[in-house]
């Protein structure tokens, strides 16, 4: 049971990380705006969530022009597909022996 | 900070985001029923005012030069062209404002590519039936253009409800079948265009908004 507890990710722990990491499992990039439209966050809620995903090495950000229009852009990394299917497979598991 | 959710919370918390990101769930069974009734009245126009009320049959087309049947060709095209045009507006507008209702934004990723989609094998299929038309070739338009719009549906049903994608078949179905009956070119369009429409309209309708 210890070991199960461990791997239930700390950095998933919050609501809007998890529903970042969702969107970014199934979708091959997603920007900030359609995010933020996504989750219904504000503007520097959603950027610390990113910023501390990133961090984590678990997400990487894409930083490019549509016209003259700076647009960021966020995709999961493989480390983080890989910890998210950790975290998902824990929350079975946990669910089960309940 | 948000409370630590339970694990059953969680897994559907996170299977929401999952969906709604890669699906358009905005699209209104309307969408459906209108551009069905605009099929139906423009292949009514047709019967009526370029067919002169199915006096003049597939058999006497043929037998006319191509000189001589250019005006007809230009009034269905228009006819058809009113019909898409009619609905493209019907279906965007309802869908449109089904997401408004629900305050979610019309121009999602998911819409995008619903639409991205739909548009490819549509507009393919619109080239090769406008090449048929040129070439006097009419005995495929109408077969042509209900089997590549049942490939656009089934293409375009992955990024929304499923129903499309069964629409989509259906369209395919009667689009092949239509190919072996070339003189009732009109009883499939209605049939595919106006029949299948509306009841797949309903059906999305009574299961999803009503």
């Amino acid at each position: 049971m210890k070991d199960l507890i461990s791997n239930l990710n700390k950095v998933f722990e919050s609501r809007i990380r998890l529903g970042i990491m969702s969107i970014l499992m199934v979708n091959d990039s997603f920007d900030f705006n359609s995010l933020k439209e996504s989750l219904s966050v504000t503007d520097g809620n959603l950027a610390s969530h990113l910023k501390a995903l990133e961090d984590n090495e678990l997400i990487k950000v894409n930083k490019q022009f549509i016209g003259r229009k700076p647009n960021t852009s966020y995709a999961i990394t493989e480390k983080g597909v890989h910890q998210f299917k950790q975290h998902l497979n824990a929350l079975e598991i946990l669910i089960k022996t309940r | 900070m948000e409370k630590n959710p339970s694990s059953a919370d969680e897994l559907k918390t996170i299977r929401k985001f999952m969906e709604e990101s890669t699906k358009f769930l905005s699209l209104s069974g309307l969408s459906g029923v209108f551009p069905g009734i605009f099929a139906i009245a423009g292949a009514f126009i047709a019967w009526l005012l370029i067919l002169d009320k199915g006096n003049f049959t597939y058999e006497m087309y043929n037998s006319l030069p191509r000189e001589a049947t250019a005006a007809l060709r230009w009034k269905m095209i228009l006819d058809a062209l009113s019909v898409l045009l009619l609905s493209l507006t019907a279906a965007f507008y309802f869908s449109f404002r089904r997401a408004n209702k629900s305050g979610i934004s019309f121009w999602t990723p998911a819409s995008k590519r619903l639409l991205l989609n739909l548009f490819i094998p549509l507009i393919t299929g619109g080239i090769f039936a406008l090449i048929l038309m040129i070439q006097n070739d009419i005995q495929l338009i109408i077969p042509v253009f209900l089997v590549f719009y049942g490939l656009a549906l089934i293409n375009a049903g992955k990024f929304t409800y499923n129903e499309v994608f069964y629409l989509g078949i259906f369209e395919i179905i009667t689009g092949l079948i239509s190919a072996f009956f070339p003189a009732q070119g009109l009883i499939f369009w209605i049939l595919g265009f106006g029949i299948l429409h509306i009841a797949y309209g309903l059906l999305v309708y009574r299961r999803y908004e009503a």
